[in-house]
């Protein structure tokens, strides 16, 4: 067998080994499963519903976002998508304290409300999961919509124009199949992600009736540890996950890139006034923007104040999320490379979508336990985790572009005997280096920015950033928070940048 | 000698048999109708397209167990023969070695092949930065360091104009004297390439025939080539 075959499989294995293979670890040390009880039921429910209302409301209001991103041109267009893009890899705690600066209790919006003598919001509990489920999940899938908008070729709505055409005829008989089309994949990849969120129901749900199951994990893990409990948490959220992750995988999933929407649909004939368009616009941009410079405002003049364990934990979750892009690229390509020649491949990458980082994480502490103290080796499992949670993106963006590779190319490289190690060096590495170096910044701004793991083996010395932050919340030094949120903000928007700037740059395509 | 035996390939309700010699240092035309499987039969020699039965030798030796790299043969596609994102040399230089590790010797000899063809000082250049032509010779040039003993061309200049292909066709026919290689090549238009294939291979109805000489053949030609030439 190649070399190549060998790496695609080592990776595929190494997928399965953390798994499905940390569940069954868990099973295993727990030596039994624990009887659901009525809180564990509740949870369930308080998963499924949280996940579904934000999955439909984000996309009930990407839906109207997206056409209006689509059918008009104005000045700052380019940043609006380029805005809907940030929170993807804004990690969760900075957009946490950023929604509670606007929504929280002595936020803008309640003060506002006081003021005018109405009823306060409640941020914490269901809302506050929800909201910040629609913070992160709006913007994305307004881009996977606007992407599946664009795929509408100009001559169908020139051709709309030519047969006159109503509004309402154009919904018919082009917006609403291609709606039809990609609104399932969105709404499932929402639902999806919102069924693993755990840093936003760890920091705005928690309280009796609004915790999820992923969180129920965490608590009885680690204040109780009560592993048949955790067991038996773990296989209904890991079978809830599979069971919608193969359905999400009916549907064809949407592809998340970052290329290919800068184009304006041309539209002709009568358009709607542009007024509606524009307040939803300005509406969907103030949801988004306010709460990050609310954090900007408030958080940047303290960062020379802020302690030097800030600092320490700044360095160390640097490391970690190098680490886990440097893995989650090499492992995308090894899976990437064998699904060039079988399907095993590209739905092992999948399995990771169904993954709970806090399966993965206690699952890992059990196996880890009779080695030695789990909590020295927190920041290498962190990084481990990170990099497999991030497969499915990484895997995503590089097997097709390495399938065009292929197509284009490959009869070629086979005729002068390019295989190899000279293959990977002489061909893909150069062709792929745009999708590389935007898998590797999603994967580093990503992993910066996790507090699922680390926050199990949690060890004040060896505290991530994330986790320092979340520290001081609980502390209610929210200056000193707000400070340290830019910091990662920073620090997670600029490693993403430095990647995806290295993969733009000099690239030959 | 390339020997065709009793080969068959078949492409789902596609169905194409050659038995056939081609003597070593002939030059040899392939014509035939669109589709009748020209590129095909090239493809089947490369080491792109399967064989149904039959063997294919190269000097006696069957050339099954051989990837395409490691076939005897140098092979210029209807399109793509350079990689963009590689330089003129480097794009070259792959012919001499795939990992590129070449000493100085070996790009001194990447660059006399470059000068050899007519790109002397565009070593460097990308093949974005060249015209048709000069990305043709980029890659004649590397078939020329590659120096197999078999050249199959499957329209590599169809892209060209008139002056241009009889400029290509000339280096190659330069190529062939140089490296006394064996030439097959895919052609729509036998007239255009009389003198530089004495010989050519009648692809039609699913049958690749014996070569026979191209004068002769244009001179008399059978229905099916009546038809397709008209």
């Amino acid at each position: 067998m190649s070399p190549g075959r060998w790496l695609g499989l080592g990776a595929g294995a190494l997928v399965v080994a953390l798994v499905p293979g940390t569940l069954l670890a868990l099973v295993w040390r727990a030596g039994g499963l624990a009887v659901p009880l009525a809180a564990d039921w509740a949870a369930l429910r308080f998963t499924l519903l949280q996940a579904g209302l934000s999955a439909v409301i984000s996309v009930a209001l990407a839906v109207p976002v997206a056409r209006a991103l689509a059918r008009r041109r104005f000045p700052g267009r380019g940043a609006l998508i380029a805005l809907m893009g940030a929170p993807f890899i804004l990690p969760v705690v900075v957009a946490v304290l950023g929604l509670l600066a606007v929504f929280g209790r002595n936020g803008m919006v309640n003060r506002a409300l006081a003021a005018a003598g109405l009823p306060g919001l409640e941020i914490y509990g269901l809302h506050g999961v929800v909201l910040a489920h629609v913070f992160f999940n709006l913007p994305l899938a307004t881009r996977l919509i606007l992407l599946g908008w664009q795929r509408i070729p100009a001559e169908r709505f020139r051709l709309a124009a030519a047969l006159g055409f109503s509004g309402r005829d154009i919904a018919r008989q082009l917006e609403w199949p291609l709606l039809r089309e990609v609104v399932p994949g969105a709404l499932l990849t929402v639902f999806l992600l919102c069924l693993t969120s755990f840093a936003v129901v760890l920091t705005l749900g928690g309280g009796p009736g609004s915790g999820t199951l992923e969180l129920a994990i965490y608590q009885a893990f680690r204040l109780e540890f009560d592993l048949p409990r955790v067991a038996m948490l773990a296989l209904a959220q890991i079978g809830l996950c599979l069971a919608v992750t193969v359905a999400a995988l009916q549907v064809a999933l949407p592809q998340v890139s970052g290329r290919g929407m800068d184009r304006v649909a041309e539209r002709f004939g009568t358009m709607p006034p542009a007024f509606g368009d524009a307040l939803l616009l300005a509406a969907a941009a103030l949801f988004l923007a306010l709460p990050m410079v609310m954090v900007a405002a408030r958080g940047a003049a303290g960062i020379t104040d802020l302690p030097v364990s800030v600092w320490q934990a700044a360095a160390r979750s640097v490391g970690v999320a190098l680490v886990a892009a440097a893995l989650a690229v090499v492992l995308g390509l090894a899976l990437a490379q064998a699904a060039l020649n079988s399907r095993w491949a590209d739905r092992v990458a999948m399995l990771a979508l169904a993954a709970s980082p806090v399966v993965l994480g206690a699952g890992l502490f059990v196996v880890l336990l009779p080695l030695g103290d789990p909590a020295t080796l927190a920041l290498p499992v962190t990084a481990l985790v990170n990099a497999v949670m991030a497969l499915p993106l990484v895997v995503r963006s590089l097997a097709p572009a390495l399938r065009a590779i292929e197509a284009d190319h490959g009869r070629l490289a086979d005729s002068l005997g390019l295989v190899g190690r000279a293959r990977l060096r002489w061909l893909w590495l150069p062709r792929l280096r745009r999708p590389l170096g935007f898998a590797a910044g999603i994967a580093a701004a990503l992993s910066m920015g996790d507090l699922g793991v680390i926050a199990l083996f949690s060890d004040p010395t060896r505290a991530t950033l994330p986790m320092q932050i979340s520290g001081l919340m609980g502390a209610y030094r929210m200056g000193d928070a707000m400070a340290a949120a830019v910091l990662l903000a920073g620090l997670s928007f600029g490693l993403f940048w430095v990647c995806d700037h290295w993969g733009r740059h000099h690239a030959d395509d | 000698m390339l020997t065709i035996e009793a080969v068959t390939i078949t492409l789902d309700s596609f169905r194409l048999q050659a038995d056939l010699v081609i003597a070593t240092g002939a030059r040899v035309a392939l014509i035939g109708p669109s589709g009748a499987g020209k590129s095909t039969l090239l493809a089947a020699i490369a080491g792109f397209q399967p064989l149904a039965s039959g063997v294919i030798r190269w000097r006696g030796q069957d050339l099954a167990a051989l990837s395409p790299g490691l076939r005897p043969l140098t092979m210029l596609f209807q399109d793509s023969n350079l990689f963009a994102h590689l330089s003129a040399a480097q794009n070259v230089a792959l012919g001499l070695r795939p990992d590129l590790a070449l000493a100085k010797a070996g790009w001194r000899r990447v660059e006399a092949a470059l000068a050899r063809v007519g790109l002397e000082g565009m070593a460097g250049r990308k093949p974005g930065a060249l015209s048709g032509g000069q990305q043709s010779r980029v890659a004649l040039a590397r078939a020329l360091i590659r120096a197999r003993p078999l050249l199959l061309l499957d329209e590599p200049f169809a892209a060209l104009g008139p002056a241009l292909t009889a400029e290509m066709l000339a280096l190659v026919a330069e190529i062939c004297s140089e490296t006394g290689a064996t030439l097959l090549m895919v052609t729509h238009h036998p007239a255009d390439v009389l003198a530089l294939t004495p010989d050519c291979i009648l692809v039609a109805e699913g049958i690749a025939h014996p070569p026979q000489p191209t004068a002769a053949l244009l001179a008399n030609p059978p229905e099916v080539l009546r038809r397709y030439l008209e």
